[in-house]
């Protein structure tokens, strides 16, 4: 009793478990998908839900960081249950396609998207447009006080005035986006001035604007849209987003994407769902993003695409800066 | 009776079974430790020279500056807590002694986030006091009281039940003897206090090692947070994995402090308490006290469910409350018992090994389980996800992996915990039920087992705990679709829904919340059972 039984109860709990947990894999009527989701259910459950309502397809989603689910399908290897990927940025689609695990996508659906939003090889491609702004204090700053050029936040009249979260994926993609722009010596020198301006820094998107809100910093570096998301929590957010002038890295343009590890019906379904109106539309409406094809405009609060513009990069290239990105920014000491 | 225990030694407990049985149990805990070889043996020589920067110097020498923070504050805080509530005339002694625990109740991240609610830049304090501008918790400051407070419980349960079952006859002699009442407790209290003390600070300097929320909320680069950094954007995963290697390294250099520390203490104490401890008068140091406990008990209780409350309210009053915090609640209910009963049975091998056959094998088995443990979640999480979709496919994306990966996680607490229990069981009783004509099985079952049952118990309802709260290895290895409180939280402050997640943050304390209380429960009865079992050999 004494010592058979601690391992034979604890055989039993495992194999109960683990036919409670595989209990559901025995239906095969209902058409299903599973679906890595680097964005939250927060923002895009709804949208899976209206996928289901559409095709009979049940999405089975399996929600984290977009970098740890790239990390996740890269050690699951070729066991991986998953079949898409729909990921918060380029860089982790690009780090999946790298290690070989990318379907191509139909060229027809690839068409849909500028080529500037996609994968040159065809594996993964753009879903929704996301642009990179200064986000400002509206309390301490009035728009004409901020400068038109990321550039110009070297300057020490921004020490301490600054946060930015350089671990962060759409951080580093701006930084690679830069690297192609201006070349690797002005971006060394331009983290090297920002790091001399001793930013705050910070984890994400959302706690730099939090910062912003609290008084801690008056300007910070990310996407547009998490102000819109944070003025459902607070009206009253006293942030708002500046744009660098056309052409500045500073206003670089940066995707969500989708990509299929398999290359089912229903894989196929969702990403012609995700690049049809109805789920275009729903990024403008949403989640305050940019829609990516043609004939469906973003939110009229939002400026739009056209006059943003950006630097004239590809973000298929962005993937391969990655490695030498994130070290160049090490070097700058902006991060461990 | 020495005779007797040197023959009854071997034959009472079949080595090989048993060592077997543990061998087991530390071989699983031993995967994460083989993913990491493999994936640093994998990245060749450049790999390595991670180590040579001299960032990651700064790393370690930040990781074991916290660490060893966290563990004198949380020993410093949960120990007197302890000796005030057990041995002192402290006044409300019953009212401090579940307060003082049921912060255990509250995820460590939750406590942050209070802090900086409140603490950080730009937070409550800040804004209501003009001139406290400048107050910023963030940092080393920030993520050491966030973890001595989230810690020190561990300390405090281990040490007041020790205390509980000590008998106070040694302390009496003392006294008797016109020893201080400060002699006393440094003299006799302290050394009975020991091993629960040395077992809480170890539970507490692991936890500071494996913590990821704390220190990435408060901004402080930790290695955990450094290697969590490299899995997220690189993709990579080799740096990652040799950091994660300085991190067990740091585990094991632990784990020998602790041995060192633990000393001869490992002897076992020869009796259980029958009676209460008479107080000792605390005369004009009273009010200090009662203003320690309440300071402590503020900041580790009363301020996160305020700030929890405040946000529920302010959500309550906006966009209204959601209900779908059932199902959450269930699963995560079911989890954490499942991984309570899973852990504690696999413990009992191990811990038994350790405590009746102590040889160099043994010891090395113990930290085997530990120092897989202080690896970060999401380490853990990865390790197995690689083995599990790679070589059992069948059961990858079920509820086995996940209870399997908190086993992994969690099985020092109950390591601890019955490591513990079984100290404090004289093996003298055992001994007696065999001369009596026990087996060396009913003897075990019917004397030691119910007398370590408090103490099994109790390292079962921590691991019960820790996996509530439980974030990064659920979110990866959970079925699809498969929400718990923690992941609803998470969910929800991932985009700074703080009303929305505030709910589900206070469900999980309030289901938390009775385990503590068991846990604070006097175990009388227990022990008078262990007694009559006795009685009926």
């Amino acid at each position: 009793m004494t010592r058979s039984a601690p391992l034979a109860l604890l055989a039993l709990v495992l194999a109960g478990a683990g036919c409670g947990g595989a209990g559901g894999g025995g239906e095969d009527d209902a058409r299903r998908l599973t679906l890595y989701s680097g964005r939250s259910e927060e923002l895009v459950g709804p949208l899976y839900d209206r996928f289901e309502r559409a095709t009979g397809i049940q999405v089975e989603a399996r929600y984290g960081d977009s970098g740890e689910l790239a990390a996740t399908i890269g050690e699951e290897g070729t066991g991986s249950p998953a079949e898409a990927f729909f990921s918060q940025d380029a860089g982790a689609l690009g780090a999946v396609a790298a290690g070989g695990r990318l379907e191509p996508l139909p060229p027809e659906l690839l068409r849909r998207v500028d080529a500037r939003f996609r994968d040159p090889e065809g594996r993964w491609m753009g879903v929704s447009g996301r642009a990179r702004v200064v986000a400002y204090d509206t309390r301490k700053l009035r728009p004409a006080e901020l400068p038109d050029t990321i550039f110009a936040f070297t300057d020490p009249r921004w020490r301490g005035r600054m946060g930015l979260a350089p671990t962060n994926a759409s951080f580093q993609a701006f930084v690679s986006a830069m690297r192609l722009a201006v070349g690797d010596e002005r971006t060394r020198a331009w983290l090297e001035g920002i790091a001399r301006n001793r930013p705050v820094l910070l984890e994400n998107n959302i706690q730099t604007l939090e910062a912003i809100a609290r008084g801690e910093i008056e300007v910070g570096f990310v996407n547009h849209y998490y102000m819109y998301e944070l003025r459902q929590e607070r009206p009253d957010l006293p942030v708002d987003n500046h744009f660098t002038r056309p052409g500045d890295p500073g206003s670089l343009v940066n995707v969500s994407g989708i990509g299929l590890l398999e290359d089912s019906p229903e894989a196929r379904r969702f990403a012609e769902f995700l690049l049809d109106v109805e789920g275009q539309r729903y990024f403008a409406t949403d989640t305050d993003e940019y829609p990516l094809i043609p004939g469906v405009r973003p939110d009229e609060a939002l400026r739009p695409l056209a006059e943003i513009q950006g630097p004239d990069v590809r973000l298929g290239q962005l993937g391969a800066k990655l490695p030498s990105t994130v070290e160049l920014i090490r070097e700058a000491g902006l991060t461990p | 009776m020495t005779a007797l225990r040197r023959a009854g030694r071997s034959p009472r407990l079949p080595s090989p079974l048993l060592t077997a049985a543990a061998a087991l149990v530390a071989a699983a805990c031993a995967l994460p430790l083989a993913y990491l070889l493999v994936r640093a043996a994998s990245g060749g020589s450049a790999a390595w020279s991670v180590l040579a920067r001299p960032q990651t110097a700064e790393t370690v020498a930040r990781t074991v500056a916290l660490v060893t923070a966290v563990t004198l504050g949380a020993t410093t805080v949960g120990g007197t807590l302890a000796w005030l509530v057990e041995r002192t005339d402290l006044p409300l002694r019953r009212m401090w002694a579940v307060a003082a625990a049921l912060p255990l109740a509250i995820p460590s991240y939750v406590a942050a986030l209070a802090l900086l609610a409140t603490l950080g830049p730009g937070g409550a304090l800040s804004r209501a006091v003009p001139g406290a501008g400048a107050v910023d918790i963030t940092g080393f400051p920030g993520a050491g009281l966030a973890l001595i407070l989230s810690t020190y419980p561990y300390v405090y349960l281990l040490t007041a039940a020790a205390l509980r079952r000590a008998d106070p006859a040694l302390e009496e002699a003392a006294r008797g003897l016109g020893r201080s009442v400060r002699a006393v407790l440094f003299r006799v209290t302290l050394p009975l206090a020991r091993p629960a003390l040395g077992a809480g600070a170890l539970l507490a300097a692991l936890y500071a090692l494996s913590d990821f929320g704390v220190v990435s909320l408060m901004r402080f680069d930790a290695l955990t947070r450094v290697i969590f950094q490299q899995y997220r954007t690189l993709f990579d995963r080799t740096p990652a994995a040799v950091l994660g290697l300085v991190l067990v390294v740091l585990t094991v250099i632990v784990l020998v402090l602790e041995a060192r520390a633990r000393g001869r203490a490992a002897s076992r104490a020869a009796s259980t308490a029958s009676r209460p401890a008479p107080p000792q008068a605390l005369g004009r140091w009273r009010p200090v006290a009662v203003a320690f406990c309440a300071v402590v008990v503020g900041l580790a209780l009363v301020l996160p469910l305020g700030v929890l409350g405040f946000w529920t309210l302010r959500g309550a009053a906006g966009a209204g409350l959601s209900a779908e915090v059932v199902t959450p609640a269930v699963n995560s209910l079911a989890v954490s018992l499942g991984a309570g009963a899973v852990a504690t049975v696999a413990a009992l091998p191990v811990a038994l090994l350790v405590v009746r056959d102590p040889r160099a094998l043994t010891r090395g088995l113990e930290r085997l389980a530990y120092a897989a443990n202080a690896l970060p979640g999401v380490v853990i999480a990865l390790a197995l996800v690689f083995f599990a979709a790679r070589y059992a496919g069948a059961v990858y994306g079920t509820l086995a992996v996940l209870m399997f990966a908190y086993l992994v996680r969690f099985l020092p607490q109950a390591l601890s915990g019955a490591r513990t229990a079984l100290l404090a069981v004289s093996p003298q009783l055992e001994e007696v039920a065999r001369a009596l004509g026990r087996g060396p099985r009913s003897a075990f079952a019917a004397v030691t087992l119910p007398l370590a049952a408090p103490g099994l118990l109790a390292g079962a309802a921590i691991v019960f705990l820790s996996t509530m709260k439980e974030l990064p290895a659920t979110l990866l290895l959970r079925p699809i679709g498969f929400d718990t409180l923690a992941t609803e939280v998470w969910t929800a402050t991932s985009v700074s829904a703080y009303s929305r997640a505030a709910p589900a943050a206070l469900l999980l304390v309030a289901v938390a919340a009775p385990i503590v209380l068991h846990l604070t429960a006097r175990p009388d009865r227990h022990s008078r059972r262990g007694a009559e079992g006795l009685g009926a050999g």
